[in-house]
C-alpha cells in the first residue's frame, strides 16, 4: 500500500504539478514586493507619466484639452522667467550646501558633556522642528521694512535700510538663509548621531599618533562620518530643489518674479490664482524632474556601488 | 428572535427616515461663499431676512477663507457644486462662462427689472448676451490722503475737485523735501500695482482704450502705452521705495502714521485707515486728476457677484435668492453693514461720507466704469502685466524690456 503509492507519486503527480509549485521559488519575491510595487506604480509611477502626458497639451483645468505637441517646451526655452527660476534653483543648491559643513561644525561644538548640553542640542535643533511656513514668518518679519530687526540693523549701520525681499538682486539669498537655519539643524541632528558612533579606540590611537586638530578632524574624523555625511548630502540636495514654502510664504516669487525657483514657477502657472495652465505647469515639473533625476541617479549609483564594495 | 430585532431596526430606520422626509419640507440651497468677517455678518443678516420671507427654504451657507477659495471653486464647481456661489465680474466670469460651469440667468433679470435697476453693472455681467450672476455690491477706488501729511509739508490741501495733475506733480516734490513718501502702496500681492496703472490709464487714453488694451487688441508697444507710463515717470520717485516687500495694509499704516501723504486705492481702505486712528478729520478722499484734457472721465469700481452653478440642484430657490439679494431693500441692508455701494439705484447708499463721495463720483463718471486690471483682462495677462507694473515701479529704466515681455505675452494670451 505505501510502497506502491509512494511508487505511483511520482509518476501520477508530475503532470499535475501545479503552476505554482512549479514557480513558487520564483514568484514569492515577486508577491512580497507586489503591495510595495503597486502603490508605487499607483502613487509615483502613474503620476509622472500623467505630468508628462499633460505637458504636451494646453489645459486650464476646466474645459476642453488641446494637444500642443511640444510646443511648452519650445515656450521655456524663449521664457525669460523660466531661465530666472533656473538660475535661483542653481543658487539655492550652491548655496544650501553650506548647511553641511556648518551643520558638522556645529555637531562637534555641541558634542560634549557639560551641564545641561541636552537643553542646548534642543535649542539649536529647534528651527527644524517648527513649520517651514513659521520660519519663513519669523524671516519676513526680521527682513521687513520699517520695521524690522534686520533693517534696522542696517540702518543703524549705513543711514539707509535695505529692504532684502524688495530688491531683486538680493531676494533669493535672503531666502536662502532663512531656508538654512532648519536645514543647519538637520544636517547637525545628522552629524550628532553620527558622532555618537564614531569608534573611541581610532581616535585613542590617532591621539597616540600625535593627531589633533584640523588632521584629527579631516583624517579620522569625517571618513567614519561617512554615511552622515551622504545623507546630509542627499536631504539638503532634495530640500533645495524642493523650496517651496519660505518662497511662497516670504515673496510670493516677487518682486517681480525674481526670487522664483522651479517648483514655485510651476504652481504659479498650474495652480495659483492667475494660473491655470496645466500644461505650462506639467512641463516645468517635468524639467525639474529631469534635474532631480540627475541626482537621484547619482545617489543610487553611489549607493549601489557601496554596497557593492561592501 | 435576532431576524425580528434586524426587522425592528429597519422599521425604525424607515419610519425615522420618512419622519425626516416629512421635516424635510423645506428646501435645501447650497452657497459657497468667501467673505470676510464683516461682509460675512452683512451677508448672514440677508440670508436670515431671506429666510423669514420664504419660510420653506434654507440655505446653507459654507464660507471659505478668502484666498483660498479662488482656488477651492474650481474644484467644487465641477466636483460638488453648490447651488450658488460668489465670484467676481467681468473676464474673471469668463473661464467659468466659457466652461459652462455658470447657469444663464438672464430670466432673473428679466422678470425683476433689473436690467433696468442694475444697468450700470449689467455690461460686467453680459457675455454672449446672456447674464451669468448678478451683482451684489461694489466700491469705488480714488486717492486717500492725509490732511496732516499735507499740513506737515505745508502743502495746501486739495480743493473739492482735487487737484491738477501738474499740482499733484509739484506737492509730491514738496512731500519728498519734507520726507514724507508722497504715494504709498504695498505690492506684495501685486494687485495694488495695477490699481495705478488702470488709473493713469483710463485718464491718459480713456476708457475705450483701456478696455481694448485689456481685451488684448492693443499692442504693449504701443505710443500710447508709453505715454502711460511717462506720466507715471513723473510719480515713480515718490512712491514708497520698499514697496514690493509690503502687503497693502503696512502701506496703509505708512499713510496713517504720516509717513506717506495719498494712497491709491479701493474704499475698502478706508476701514483700515480708521482702525489705525485716522478719522473724517484728517482723512481725505479725492479723484484722481485729469491728464489728458477732455477725456470723459472714467472711474475703477470693482463689483462682487453671485453665480449658480451650472450643477445647482435647486435652481429654481437659488433664483429666487438672486433676485431677493438685488432688491432696493436687501442692497441697502447689505451695502450699509458693509461700507460699500449698492448695485440697485433704487437703494439707498449708506451715510459716511467716503460712501457718499464715491456714489457721487461715480454716478458723474460720462466716461464709464472698469472693473480692475486684474479682472478685465484674462487672469495669465493679469498676472504678467502686474508684474510688470511693479518691476516698472522699481527698476523704471527697464520700461522696453518690460512692454515687450508684456507685448509677447499678449501675442501668445489672446490667439
Amino acid at each position: 500500500m505505501t510502497g506502491s503509492s509512494t511508487a505511483a507519486m511520482p509518476v501520477a503527480s508530475a503532470p499535475k504539478r501545479s503552476y505554482w509549485r512549479r514557480n513558487q521559488r520564483r514568484l514569492a519575491p515577486w508577491l512580497f514586493l507586489a503591495p510595495g510595487v503597486i502603490m508605487f506604480l499607483i502613487y509615483v509611477i502613474w503620476p509622472i507619466a500623467n505630468s508628462i502626458w499633460l505637458s504636451f497639451y494646453d489645459w486650464d483645468g476646466l474645459g476642453q484639452k488641446t494637444w500642443l505637441g511640444l510646443a511648452n517646451y519650445a515656450e521655456l526655452l524663449d521664457d525669460e522667467n523660466f531661465y530666472i527660476s533656473l538660475k535661483n534653483n542653481v543658487i539655492w543648491l550652491v548655496l544650501f550646501m553650506l548647511a553641511v559643513p556648518i551643520g558638522l561644525f556645529i555637531a562637534i561644538f555641541l558634542n560634549q558633556t557639560v551641564t545641561g548640553i541636552r537643553i542646548y542640542k534642543s535649542l539649536f535643533f529647534f528651527p527644524f522642528v517648527i513649520s517651514q511656513v513659521v520660519v519663513g514668518l519669523i524671516f519676513s518679519w526680521f527682513y521687513a521694512p520699517n520695521f524690522g530687526l534686520l533693517y534696522k540693523l542696517v540702518e543703524w549701520a549705513t543711514g539707509t535700510g535695505i529692504a532684502f525681499l524688495a530688491e531683486p538682486n538680493y531676494v533669493t539669498y535672503a531666502l536662502v538663509v532663512a531656508g538654512l537655519w532648519p536645514q543647519i539643524a538637520y544636517c547637525m541632528i545628522l552629524y550628532l548621531t553620527g558622532l555618537n558612533n564614531i569608534s573611541p579606540d581610532q581616535i585613542e590611537a590617532a591621539r597616540l599618533d600625535g593627531a589633533k586638530g584640523w588632521r584629527m578632524l579631516w583624517y579620522v574624523v569625517i571618513p567614519q562620518l561617512r554615511p552622515a555625511t551622504f545623507i546630509a548630502i542627499v536631504v539638503t540636495v532634495i530640500g533645495a530643489l524642493r523650496s517651496f514654502d519660505i518662497v511662497s510664504i516670504m515673496t510670493d516669487g516677487g518682486p517681480f518674479g525674481s526670487s522664483r525657483v522651479l517648483s514655485f514657477y510651476m504652481y504659479e502657472q498650474a495652480l495659483s490664482e492667475y494660473g491655470y495652465r496645466m500644461g505650462y505647469g506639467a512641463a516645468i515639473a517635468v524639467i525639474l524632474f529631469l534635474i532631480m533625476m540627475v541626482f537621484i541617479s547619482g545617489f543610487i549609483w553611489k549607493m549601489v556601488k557601496d554596497e557593492r564594495e561592501g | 428572535m435576532k431576524h425580528y430585532a434586524r426587522t425592528a431596526v429597519l422599521g425604525f430606520a424607515t419610519a425615522s427616515l420618512l419622519a425626516s422626509v416629512a421635516f424635510a419640507q423645506q428646501r435645501v440651497v447650497k452657497y459657497n461663499a468667501d467673505y470676510d468677517p464683516i461682509p460675512l455678518a452683512g451677508m448672514e443678516a440677508i440670508i436670515a431676512d431671506f429666510e423669514a420671507a420664504n419660510p420653506d427654504i434654507d440655505i446653507q451657507l459654507t464660507n471659505f477663507d478668502h484666498e483660498g477659495y479662488k482656488t477651492a471653486i474650481r474644484n467644487f464647481l465641477s466636483a460638488d457644486a453648490p447651488d450658488l456661489a460668489n465670484w467676481y465680474a467681468g473676464n474673471r466670469m469668463a473661464p467659468f462662462v466659457n466652461a459652462g460651469q455658470f447657469t444663464d440667468v438672464t430670466d432673473v433679470w428679466d422678470e425683476n427689472g433689473l436690467n433696468e435697476a442694475l444697468a450700470s453693472s449689467a455690461p460686467s455681467m453680459t457675455m454672449d448676451g446672456k447674464k451669468w450672476g448678478v451683482p451684489y455690491t461694489y466700491y469705488q477706488w480714488g486717492i486717500y490722503y492725509n490732511r496732516d501729511a499735507y499740513k506737515a509739508a505745508g502743502v495746501e490741501l486739495p480743493g473739492d475737485d482735487g487737484v491738477t495733475w501738474d499740482q499733484f506733480v509739484e506737492n509730491c516734490k514738496k512731500f519728498s523735501e519734507a520726507g514724507i513718501d508722497c504715494i504709498t502702496t504695498g505690492t506684495k500681492a501685486l494687485w495694488p500695482a495695477a490699481g495705478i496703472f488702470d488709473y493713469l490709464d483710463l485718464r491718459t487714453n480713456g476708457y475705450d482704450f483701456h478696455m481694448e488694451l485689456t481685451s488684448g487688441k492693443i499692442p504693449w508697444t504701443d505710443d500710447r502705452v508709453k505715454a502711460v507710463f511717462a506720466e507715471w515717470a513723473k510719480i515713480q520717485p515718490y512712491i514708497t521705495k520698499n514697496h514690493a516687500a509690503i502687503d497693502w495694509q503696512d502701506a496703509a499704516a505708512l499713510m496713517v502714521q504720516g509717513k506717506a501723504a495719498h494712497y491709491i486705492m479701493g474704499n475698502f481702505a478706508v476701514g483700515n485707515f480708521k482702525e489705525g486712528g485716522m478719522t473724517d478729520e484728517n482723512l481725505g478722499f479725492m479723484v484722481f486728476p485729469e491728464i489728458t484734457p477732455g477725456i470723459p472721465r472714467a472711474e475703477e469700481a470693482p463689483t462682487d457677484t453671485i453665480h449658480i452653478p451650472a450643477g445647482a440642484k435647486n435652481v429654481e430657490d437659488a433664483k429666487k435668492f438672486l433676485a431677493f439679494v438685488t432688491s432696493p431693500e436687501a442692497q441697502t441692508k447689505y451695502n450699509a453693514a458693509v461700507n460699500q455701494l449698492p448695485t440697485n439705484k433704487n437703494a439707498q447708499v449708506g451715510d459716511d461720507p467716503f460712501l457718499q463721495a464715491g456714489f457721487k463720483m461715480l454716478s458723474t463718471a460720462d466716461g464709464g466704469i472698469a472693473q480692475f486690471f486684474d479682472r478685465d483682462a484674462p487672469a495669465e495677462m493679469a498676472k504678467v502685466g502686474m508684474e510688470g507694473f511693479q518691476q516698472f515701479m522699481v527698476q523704471p529704466d527697464q520700461l522696453d524690456n518690460i512692454l515687450e515681455r508684456l507685448e509677447k505675452a499678449r501675442q501668445r494670451i489672446y490667439k
